[in-house]
């Protein structure tokens, strides 16, 4: 049998694996791997500017690609540093193999330089995690790390391998399947229980399709869109699962929760059946939970059974793969559902939709975000990647873009990372070259991954950061206003950088602008010219994000619109 | 909200952290540990740990959903019917009434295990409630250290 160094297993390993693209960051303890990727050109490696970012990278790249992402790291400050990017893959259930670099096994627990206790720390936000003791044992872990991070529910699984582990000669021989005798995933869903659930669909009055991001993960939105258009059941979308539907789509009532909209918050709460197609019930969704779909009986399909229950009381639970369990629901759905019984329930929701429609005021003096995003969406609808990065200039996304497919729409939903989306868009750009990228960022948010301007240059991935400037840190100053009687303690950004010159200075391009003219003058010429750029949008600096549910509200609570009283 | 009492078997893979993913798994979530035993079984690649917990009948179903998504776990077993054995280690000193200490011990399954220059050994191994009154009745001699395990459970 072959015998290689660890080293040469990784990056062998990452040639079995077909993976392309590897993002990361040298330093001491991985660096035996370093030298074979310089010998070697199996895959190219991307090195971004901070170990945040490549892990964000071959997040977005991951969720643009639906296949795994893959980051490389030294061990210590290597490692903390990308722990941000692995609580947000995480979260967000997205397939990751991190690789960091880790001191010898013979100085593990002295204290030594750049050693941090890697694995105890990226425990509770992954997955699965490996510290490597012998490179005998590289070839299945790095199997079973690729298999654990895209079976089941996906995540990052994180693999730490000691530099001596990495320079230890052993036999390779690389596993072509996996048996794990202690993991087994359900995929396919109880039938007896998919019966029932459809029975109860039949029998409703008022069921509502509650769509999550199991949805997009499972790549089940074909089936979705199949099983809303034959039911004609009205449908809300979480953040995670944006593009389920088409923006268009005649019954969806839009995006539900803290932001959603009122038809879809008030579907919710008048409901007699909810049809969970993949959502975690985050609290932004579901508001109080005491007042959450009072009224209504609950179906939940979702691969992970601690999903089930785990907030609710769900009374189908159906645990397996959303793909599968609605390739057996969908054609029992169609034989025993008759749409015409909602008729009267749509009609209550579309006179909801009409009463209190999403709005927002337009000015020709200033800008308005909403108008921006909108504008973007008519000019790009269905051509360009979306990522955002965490605040107002998210949640706008969200309610405005025009959404025409699942992965359009790039977002941290679950941990909210701020700095994710310049990094992420980097990774998706590389994903789906032929696409345009295109991320919605603040003021505040795009500062945290500024740097990656220079990764963005140097590996021609043009994507274009669209900055909804508000001089705030938008979010947090719209939670003062309403709650803390404007009393704006360190939101306010007025120090701000030359962001056209910054881009600039980076190689790239920037624009500012102030009028809508403006806007489309730079968005025209960056996306012609395939730049990297920043687009500096001034924008109103108080405009809020409505309607809103204030945390720990009820759902059916919704402020509707803010009348400042000075 | 009632809280209950629970007995939980884990069947997991011996392998590096593992004790450490499972005790992280009721830190990080607040979950209550009352006791945890652990120890290879004979014969095998795998370990069982018992672990006695308390928590709403929600946290209870969440603990053992949890576990079972934990990738090096074989099998949870949560026991309905069981029999359930704790130990206790005491030192009592030489001066106290030895003869009705090992009668004590005798009624909870024990005996004097060893006698020293100072003080003797007991040791019995019986139900939690059962090893919980031994120790009270066992306060009446003085002892100066009692160890108490954590419980094992066999399913009956
Ligand atoms: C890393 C991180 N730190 C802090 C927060 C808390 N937070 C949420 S939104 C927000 C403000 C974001 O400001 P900006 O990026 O300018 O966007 P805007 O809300 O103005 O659109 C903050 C600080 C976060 N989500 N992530």
């Amino acid at each position: 049998m072959q015998q290689i160094s660890g080293a040469q297993m990784v990056v062998e390993a990452m040639r079995k694996e077909g993976v392309e693209v590897v993002f990361g960051y040298p330093g001491g303890a991985i660096m035996n791997v370093y030298d074979e990727i310089y010998k070697h050109k199996y895959f190219q490696h991307i090195l971004t500017r901070h170990e945040q970012a490549a892990v964000h990278a071959a997040d977005g790249y991951a969720r643009a690609t639906g296949k795994t992402g893959v980051a490389f790291v030294t061990s210590g400050p290597g490692f903390t540093n990308a722990v941000t990017g692995l609580a947000t893959a995480y979260t967000d259930s997205i397939p990751l193999v991190v690789i960091s670099g880790q001191v010898p096994i013979s100085m593990i627990g002295t204290d030594a330089f750049q050693e941090i206790d890697a694995v105890g720390i990226s425990r509770p936000c992954t997955k699965h995690n490996f510290l490597v003791k012998d490179a005998k044992e590289l070839p299945f872990i790095l199997k079973e790390a690729f298999y654990l991070a895209k079976s089941g529910r996906p995540g990052p699984i994180h693999v730490d391998i000691p530099k001596d582990v990495t320079a230890q000669i052993a036999p390779f021989d690389y596993p072509d399947e996996i048996r794990l005798e202690t993991y087994k995933p359900t995929y396919k869903g109880n039938p007896r229980q998919i019966k029932k659930a459809v029975a109860a669909i039949a029998e409703a009055k008022k069921p509502v399709f509650y769509l999550g991001g199991g949805i997009i993960r499972s790549g089940a939105a074909e089936l979705v869109r199949e099983f809303v258009a034959a039911a004609k059941i009205p449908a809300v979308e979480t953040l995670m699962a944006r593009g389920t539907l088409r923006y268009d789509d005649p019954m969806l009532l839009g995006m539900v929760g803290m932001h959603g909209t009122y038809a879809a918050n008030m579907a919710m709460s008048e409901a007699d059946l909810l049809i969970a197609l993949g959502p975690r019930f985050d609290d932004r969704v579901t508001g109080k939970l005491s007042e959450f779909a009072k009224y209504a009986k609950i179906i939940h399909v979702d691969i992970d059974p601690s999903s089930i229950g785990k907030l609710v009381h769900v009374d189908y639970p159906i645990v397996g793969d959303l793909k599968k369990v609605l390739e057996e629901m969908v054609p029992l759905a169609k034989e025993q559902i008759n749409p015409d019984r909602y008729e009267s329930w749509r009609e209550i929701l579309k006179r909801y939709g009409e009463l209190h429609p999403l709005k927002y005021e337009d000015s020709d003096k200033v800008l308005k975000p909403e108008w921006v995003i909108q504008r973007v969406g008519e000019k790009l609808k269905g051509k360009a990647r979306i990522s955002t990065d965490v605040g107002q200039h998210q949640m706008w996304t969200a309610q405005y873009y025009p959404f025409t497919r699942p992965n359009e729409l790039i977002t941290s939903g679950g941990l909210g990372t701020m700095g994710f989306g310049f990094p992420a868009a980097i990774g998706v750009k590389r994903g789906v070259q032929e696409e345009i990228s295109i991320n919605f960022t603040g003021d505040g948010s795009i500062l945290m991954n500024i740097q990656e301007l220079m990764t963005a240059v140097e590996y021609r991935l043009p994507v274009i950061n669209i900055i909804l400037n508000n001089n705030y840190l938008g979010m947090v100053r719209q939670w003062q206003t309403f709650f803390y009687e404007k009393r704006y303690a360190e939101t306010d950004l007025s120090m701000q950088p030359d962001f056209v010159k910054l881009a600039e200075s980076f190689g790239g391009i920037g624009y500012r602008v102030k009028t809508k003219e403006e806007f489309d003058e730079a968005l025209d010429d960056a996306i012609s010219k395939g730049v990297v750029a920043l687009i500096d949008v001034v924008i109103d600096r108080y405009e809020n994000v409505l309607p809103m549910v204030p945390a720990g509200g009820s759902l059916y609570n919704m402020m509707l619109e803010y009348k400042d009283e000075g | 909200m009632h809280k209950e009492r629970r007995v939980i078997s884990v069947i997991v893979k011996n392998e590096h952290g593992v004790l450490s993913r499972i005790s992280g798994l009721f830190a990080g979530r607040g979950y209550n540990i009352e006791t945890l035993t652990v120890a290879p079984i004979p014969n095998s690649s795998l370990s069982r740990l018992t672990i006695v917990t308390s928590g709403s009948h929600r946290v209870i179903e969440q603990i053992i959903k949890q576990l079972n998504k934990l990738i090096p776990v074989l099998k949870v077993i949560e026991h309905e019917e069981l029999i359930e054995k704790e130990m206790v280690l005491a030192k009592v000193p030489l001066e106290e009434r030895l003869s009705d200490v090992e009668a004590l011990c005798r009624a909870y399954n024990g005996s004097i295990v060893n006698v020293g220059k100072d003080g003797i050994i007991v040791m019995i191994a019986d139900e939690p409630t059962r090893v919980a009154h031994f120790i009270y009745a066992l306060k009446n001699f003085n002892p100066k250290e009692i160890i108490r395990s954590g419980v094992v459970a066999i399913e009956r």
